[in-house]
């Protein structure tokens, strides 16, 4: 087996010097009845190039080649070369949580670059070393603000992501938070008034995503004050981090909880990926998830370690905060590495191109189809209602290998037949042309249809 | 320096800034494309919601970034540099190939909301892997859903907890060794139960007859380590799995130790009810500095109908697709799939190793462990002389009788150029030093290992306060801990406001 550096004169050797006959001996303390005599039944030890070759097969049945227009928590932006030459050096691949500070300093460093940047982009004063994604993050975000506030009921809108929602919910049941849900006006926003009746003096927080799944970008500040005036906190949780290159941070949210993939982070059928949380500096001894801080050694110099540890499950157990150990960090460094290299002026041209794309394909969109949700402002996704059902349209698009918007169908029934349709400074015009001209031709056929029927009924 | 060894030479490392002190306005390490479609007014788009700044993020220029990112990588130590004996968390090698394979184009950039007829490769991988991990743990079914060890917890226990609601009572307690990891009381907790302690006995194994005595029908399950955190395979845990069927409760089994079974012995054959594994710890996935991991959760066929969902399952025609029409299942616990880029790696693995490799590499990883014992007994105590399976646990009695402790030692072995076994856990263990070698370390590293730990030990004889000012060759000496958490610092500020 060549991973294992061991030729059987250095076994044999070996099994001497512990003073046993056999490796047999070495696994006498698993009662005989339940040692494998035989071999597991999977695949053949292979050669590496036929592992290439097996995953190159499944590369190949899995849509290689195709330009997509979807979005909705999983976005296809550009990923600078570097990252990868980075995050694959053995000395942050192959290390480990770095407990073991003086020995770990440039994990630590790099942690403390990322907390930095994230507080800055998020607005906060500070932010922890990861999450595992955005959904997870956002219920370890409702769990907190419960904590802070000695309350258990959270409102949620209906505009956040779904699956965001479907975890909150599996993760609020047993811990006694009842959840309420809120919909959304015809702006797209949050229904205001649904929001005000439903945050009581029992709720802890309200959760919204800004821009929400729909893309529109929520009034942040309303939402917060209509919070704050109950007791209850605000946690906005953001599903698409290129945003915060041109909208407003959310600076009155007292937590947010934001999936980093945009930056830097392959889409890789769903993950990894990289939830982070940012909060008030008065609430970071709540906050789950590992921590790095600035101290100095003996002699006074600079350097990072672990901090506040015993927020955590390795010291409080069933006390903890959370019961997260492992995060995202080699991920957490592919997004550091992403917002360093597009920094203060690079985030900000980017998400200023997304917005220009998202903007022609919805203004062409709308020329042939209906774009709900004009009201309020969007970032780069938005929603188009179409007379034909959108997986019918989007089987068309597949034969120009183009990936349509999500339907909402089964998400939004009361939307119809409506999809949901992301551009990135990766969508190029002719992309957005050719689905405009396939919705078109929809409509087309559909008008020309229900004329004929009504020709017919005359 | 006192005593030093073979295994390293001190040798120039390069200082490097925050990145945030090297910027300067102007810089820049991107250019984007011309823009295709019209310009747009953000002002006039946006109104009040545009951001006119980004505060402090840096400008900095490409080069800057590769020797910024490069020095700070050379300030850590990592598996491509040597053993890295952390007790409990398999730092193993993490082959190449499985890095390669998970970046091919096609996989590397899959949406996981594409139609399932262009997805056919993502789900035949989860299909893949799920079968060869359900073989390899003898269980029934599998979610790959969990993004990490603690997570995969989580999702075990909600699982635990659905099922003994569908028999009409949810059950208040979970069973937990004193010798577990911390992440399992968290877990118990955040599924609503009550955690109870079980005492281990003088073996360092679950006390049987203290279990028949708090098992009762309140207990919703009893979360076992096998091997435990001490290496010691349970060996009544046939009799374990009776005592809490027969008031009906159910045995989650911790998989972190899953690396000295794979190919020996298969849990689901000893009466374990469901369990996670650590794709990150027995099949080789990068640590990463932390993290991305992988839990998937194995059960029996009684818990399969709570699995979160979606599953995948085989359609009449062939193909593979998502199953969401699961009315008993606990629900989702993350958005989309899992961190699938760790099932492509985990199952790159299997295929690199196949039955014979896989059993091997078990052996190797026990083998390694025991060679440690037997070269380092008599140097340090051995708190219990039950066989170990792939990691041994001294204790610091002796070197604290010079006022020397776990902690103060992993220090000084830093200094002879491994990274330190896992200090002070177990907690049953006063002062643990906790070694698992793996099977990744060639005999020539672990006679290296042990000439250090021997030297150590001498040098605590010799001139304790030495070894309690360690690390004497690091780039920065002991950090102050306790000024990081009175007066949290956790992030970079600009000097004048």
């Amino acid at each position: 087996m060549r991973y294992l550096p061991k030729s059987p004169a250095d076994r044999e050797a070996m099994l001497k010097a512990i003073g046993v006959r056999s490796m047999d001996d070495l696994f006498a303390p698993i009662p005989a009845e339940y040692r494998l005599s035989g071999d597991l039944n999977i695949p053949r030890q292979m050669a590496e190039s036929e592992i290439v070759d097996w995953f190159k097969l499944r590369a190949k049945e899995n849509a290689e080649g195709y330009t997509s227009f979807l979005g909705a928590g999983a976005y296809f932006h550009y990923r600078p070369v570097i990252i990868d030459a980075l995050v694959q050096r053995g000395e942050f691949l192959t290390s480990y949580t770095p407990y073991q500070a003086e020995f770990a300093q440039g994990t630590l460093q790099a942690i403390f670059e990322f907390q930095t940047m994230i507080s800055e982009l998020t607005g906060m004063d500070l932010a922890n070393a990861s999450m595992y994604d955005g959904s997870t993050g956002a219920a370890e975000a409702v769990m907190m603000a419960c904590r802070i506030t000695g309350r258990s009921g959270a409102v949620i809108a209906r505009s956040v992501h779904p699956e965001y929602r479907e975890v909150l919910s599996t993760y609020a049941t047993h811990q006694g938070i009842p959840v309420k849900t809120i919909g959304f006006a015809e702006s797209g926003r949050i229904d205001a008034k649904e929001l005000q009746q439903a945050v009581t003096d029992q709720t802890a927080c309200v959760l919204i995503q800004s821009p929400n799944f729909f893309g529109t970008v929520e009034d942040v500040e309303a939402a917060a004050e209509i919070a704050h005036a109950k007791g209850a906190l605000l946690v906005v949780s953001i599903a698409e981090a290129a945003s915060l290159g041109i909208i407003e941070p959310p600076r009155t949210a007292d937590i947010v909880s934001m999936e980093a993939q945009s930056f830097g982070v392959p889409l890789g059928f769903g993950g990894p990926y990289c939830g982070v949380l940012a909060t008030k500096e008065k609430f970071v001894r709540q906050m789950p998830g590992r921590l790095a801080g600035q101290t100095v050694d003996k002699k006074g110099k600079r350097g990072f370690v672990l901090t506040l540890a015993t927020r955590e499950q390795h010291i409080r157990r069933e006390k903890a905060t959370s019961n997260i150990c492992t995060n995202q960090a080699l991920v957490a460094l592919m997004v550091n590495i992403f917002m360093t290299v597009y920094g203060k002026v690079g985030l900000r041209e980017l998400a200023k191109q997304n917005l220009a794309k998202a903007a022609y394909a919805a203004d062409q969109f709308g020329k042939q189809a209906k774009v709900l949700f004009g009201g309020a402002p969007r970032f780069n996704e938005f929603v188009v209602q179409t007379s034909e059902d959108p997986y019918a349209i989007n089987s068309r698009l597949l034969g120009h290998k183009i990936v349509g918007g999500l339907p909402l169908e089964r998400l939004y029934p009361e939307l119809g037949h409506a999809a949901l349709w992301c551009c990135t400074e990766l969508t190029t015009r002719s992309m957005i042309d050719t689905a405009v001209g396939l919705v078109a031709e929809s409509e087309r056929a559909v008008r020309s249809m229900k004329e004929a029927e009504e020709e017919v009924t005359l | 320096m006192k005593h030093m060894t073979r295994k390293a030479t001190r040798h120039i490392s390069q200082n490097e800034n925050l990145i945030f002190e090297k910027s300067s306005p102007g810089k820049a390490a991107w250019r984007l494309p011309p823009l295709d479609v019209p310009e747009v007014d953000a002002a006039k788009l946006l109104g009040k919601q545009e951001r006119k700044d980004l505060g402090d993020l840096p400008e900095v220029s490409e080069i800057e970034i590769i020797r910024h990112f490069t020095r700070l990588s050379t300030w850590n130590y990592a598996i491509d540099l040597g053993m890295f004996p952390l007790g409990s968390c398999t730092m193993k090698y993490n082959p190449r190939v499985n890095e390669f394979v998970s970046r091919i184009e096609g996989l590397a950039n899959g949406h996981p909301y594409q139609p399932m007829k262009i997805s056919q490769g993502a789900l035949r991988i989860i299909k893949t892997l799920s079968e060869c991990l359900i073989e390899i743990t003898g269980m029934d079914a599998i979610t790959l859903q969990p993004a990490a060890g603690a997570h995969g917890e989580l999702t075990g226990l909600l699982m635990v907890r659905a099922y003994h609601e569908s028999k009409g009572n949810p059950r208040k307690k979970v069973l937990i060794p004193d010798s577990a990891h911390g992440t399992n009381p968290a877990t118990a907790a955040m599924v609503g139960y009550a955690v109870e302690n079980l005492k281990s006995n003088e073996r360092g194994m679950v006390d049987v007859a203290a279990l028949a005595a708090q098992m009762n029908e309140d207990v919703a399950a009893l979360m076992v380590t096998n091997p435990n955190t001490l290496g010691v395979f349970e060996q009544e845990i046939h009799k374990i799995a009776e005592l809490m069927h027969a008031k009906g409760g159910l045995l989650y089994m911790d998989g972190a130790n899953m690396n000295a079974l794979v190919g020996k012995a298969r849990p689901g054959e000893f009466g374990v009810d469901v369990m996670h594994l650590n794709l990150h710890k027995t099949f080789s996935t990068p640590h990463g500095g932390g993290g991305p991991g992988s839990g998937p959760v194995a059960v029996k066929k009684i818990l399969e109908p709570f699995l979160p969902k979606p599953t995948v399952i085989s359609k009449p025609d062939g193909t593979l697709a998502f199953d969401y029409d699961r009315p008993q299942s606990v629900g989702r616990v993350r958005a989309f799939y899992g961190n699938f880029g760790m099932f492509i790696r985990a199952l790159a693995y299997i295929f690199a190793n196949g039955p014979d490799g896989l059993r091997q590499t078990t052996e190797d990883a026990v083998l390694n462990a025991n060679y440690i014992r037997k070269g380092l007994e008599g140097v340090y105590d051995l708190p219990y002389d039950t066989p170990s399976m792939h990691e041994v646990v001294f204790s610091d009695k002796i070197q604290s009788k010079k006022g020397v402790r776990t902690m103060d030692l992993a220090k000084r072995l830093i200094d002879y150029g491994f990274h330190p076994y896992t200090t002070a856990f177990p907690l049953i263990v006063s002062g643990a030093l906790m070694i698992e070698p793996t099977e990744s370390e060639p005999k020539e590293e672990l006679d290296l290992f042990i000439e250090a730990m021997k030297s150590m030990a001498e040098e605590v004889e010799e001139d304790a306060q030495f070894v309690l000012e360690a690390p004497h060759n690091t780039r920065v000496s002991r950090l102050d801990e306790t000024q990081a958490a009175r007066k949290p610092v956790l992030r970079w500020r600009p000097e004048h406001p």
